[in-house]
């Protein structure tokens, strides 16, 4: 089966500095992989550069066996969508919710805007008395769900979720993390996830990868974090760090 | 009454508007509560429209004509009743020359605004978004045009082009739109890579959609205000070519011109100058007060919430 996304050997520099080097990985259409590690380890520069707004400086990404251009053309943009880690910074501040979701259909060319918003609206929990609301009228949570609503409008078969919740506070993430799992189970859409939080990623999927200073430490199952079996003393080191300080005599 | 007026302001303030309008008219409405509270650039909204109100209505509210005056009886007549501010030396009654010249100021007010700003917001958020190469040529055209003094380029362009108030006027644009280009450069480069930009780009959406729907949008309630705090100075420069006869012609009652004409009998005559150079005052007056309300109402920072 082809891979939903393939990436191989991809490299990212910034004029001198390498953000990211020589990172390999597949995701099965379907698939859930999470991608976990330090700030600043490159696994957000990832996205980006599968999403197009990082420039690749090695290797090659491809979507559905399709090897991706430096360009991305507008039927790459209707199968890969992504949701950014800040709900209050994602959202056009001049632009009703209703705007926000026009704006990809009318530049895919969508004649049923109509229905589709309506629908975009229910599928995310929000329903039709948010549409004419603007960002600043409503909250995190439910900022953050009208993101999704825009990203999932186009109808995407990959969506990228660049630390989704970690600007929401605990309840509302639990939430929004539930919600992005039915709406994968209903769409069967591929998730590539980036979370600092090993428990976000063990709940959210199946497979994950730890990257430190923007190289790969090792790829795991979640079954295989849960069972603590890693071979790398960094991941050791993250689960330590995971389960909260700890008082050794 | 009073509960249906309520139940409007209701309508305006809801929380969850039912349509694309009555989000607008809500936006809009908050603005305006805004703008109202302060006193002052009430005020200047007042002067503003009250000097539209003379520049529709001249025919009606003139009581003599702009142009002709009679020289055998009439002429540099005192302040009195015949005549309110009396006449000057060609005989004209210097009140309806002021009333029929808010026409020729409103006239080249609006005309430089319509043409000098939205070159000045195409040039600013397109070499704000695109950077590089396209970024430097048209910054370091924009600081060509903004290393002359203003009244000095006008001055030399009305004398390549020849005198008169069209001229003026495109003078005058094209000395005007480079601050709004810097502005609105300015404004773009702060959100330019704001994630919101890069969602929208992330949908497909060409550059020039981005530019036209989504930044100057952004960029054009800080040139709304900057466009209106320049209308003195522009009302000023067409003035100080109307002085220097570079301006509007005679008989056109173009308030520069006209204290350029009373200019020689200032010492013995002093309504002749004073009357233009008092309206100029209060519609410059006028622009600066609206300016600082609408940068109150409109600023981007404030009306976050």
């Amino acid at each position: 089966m082809t891979p939903a996304l393939a990436i191989d050997g991809l490299g990212v520099a910034f004029d001198d500095f390498v953000a990211l080097e020589d990172v390999s990985l597949s995701v099965a259409p379907g698939g859930s992989f999470g991608l976990v590690g330090e700030s600043g380890s490159g696994k957000s520069t990832l996205l980006r550069a599968v999403a197009g707004l990082a420039p690749a400086s090695a290797g090659t990404i491809a979507v559905d066996g399709k090897v991706l251009g430096s360009k991305r053309d507008k039927a790459f943009y209707r199968k890969v969508q992504m949701v950014f880690q800040d709900p209050y910074g994602s959202l056009h501040p001049r632009q009703t919710v209703d705007r926000l979701l026009l704006e990809p259909l009318a530049i895919h060319g969508f004649d049923d805007a109509e229905d589709r918003i309506v629908r975009a609206l229910d599928e995310v929990g929000l329903g039709s008395g948010f549409r004419f609301r603007y960002s600043h009228q409503l909250s995190g949570g439910q900022r953050q769900r009208v993101a999704i609503a825009r990203a999932l409008i186009l109808e995407p078969s990959i969506l990228l979720l660049d630390e989704p919740t970690s600007a929401l506070d605990a309840s509302v993430q639990a939430e929004v993390l539930n919600l992005l799992e039915q709406l994968r189970a209903a769409r069967n859409l591929t998730f590539v996830m980036v979370s600092h939080d090993l428990a976000v990623i063990t709940h959210m999927c199946d497979r994950l990868m730890v990257m430190q200073n923007g190289r790969t430490v090792e790829q795991l199952t979640a079954a295989d974090l849960a069972a603590r079996e890693v071979t790398q003393d960094y991941t050791r080191g993250l689960l330590a760090a995971s389960e909260g300080f700890r008082r050794d005599v | 009454m009073s509960e249906t007026a309520m139940t409007r302001r209701e309508w305006l303030l809801t929380d969850r508007p039912q349509s694309r309008l009555q989000a607008r008219l809500g936006r809009a409405y908050v603005a305006w509560r805004r703008f109202t509270a302060n006193r002052l650039a009430v005020v200047g909204l007042l002067i503003i429209l009250g000097m539209v109100f003379l520049a529709i209505f001249a025919p009606l509210l003139a009581p003599h004509s702009p142009y002709v005056g009679d020289l055998a009886k009439s002429r540099l007549m005192t302040p009195g009743p015949a005549h309110w501010l009396g006449t000057d030396d060609q005989g004209r009654d210097i009140l309806s020359r002021l009333i029929y010249g808010s026409r020729l100021t409103l006239q080249v007010v609006l005309l430089v605004a319509v043409i000098a700003a939205p070159i000045g917001l195409l040039v600013g958020t397109v070499a704000g978004y695109a950077g590089g190469w396209v970024d430097a040529v048209l910054m370091r055209i924009t600081d060509i045009f903004l290393a002359f003094p203003k009244l000095v380029l006008a001055l030399a362009f009305v004398a390549a082009l020849g005198p008169g108030i069209g001229n003026a006027i495109i003078a005058i644009a094209i000395t005007s739109w480079p601050p709004y280009a810097r502005i609105a450069r300015a404004e773009t480069l702060t959100v330019r890579n704001s994630d919101y930009i890069l969602a929208v780009q992330l949908m497909g959406a060409s550059p020039w959609r981005i530019v036209l729907r989504h930044i100057m949008p952004l960029c054009i309630s800080s040139l709304i205000v900057r466009v209106t705090l320049d209308m003195a100075g522009i009302i000023l420069t067409a003035a100080g070519l109307g002085f220097l006869g570079l301006g509007a012609q005679p008989p056109l009652p173009e308030w520069g011109a006209m204290i350029a004409s009373g200019r020689r009998f200032i010492l013995d005559q002093w309504w002749v100058a004073a009357a233009p150079g008092f309206a100029i005052l209060v519609v410059s007056l006028g622009f600066n007060l609206l300016g600082d309300g609408l940068r109150d109402a409109l600023d981007p920072r404030g009306s976050g919430q």
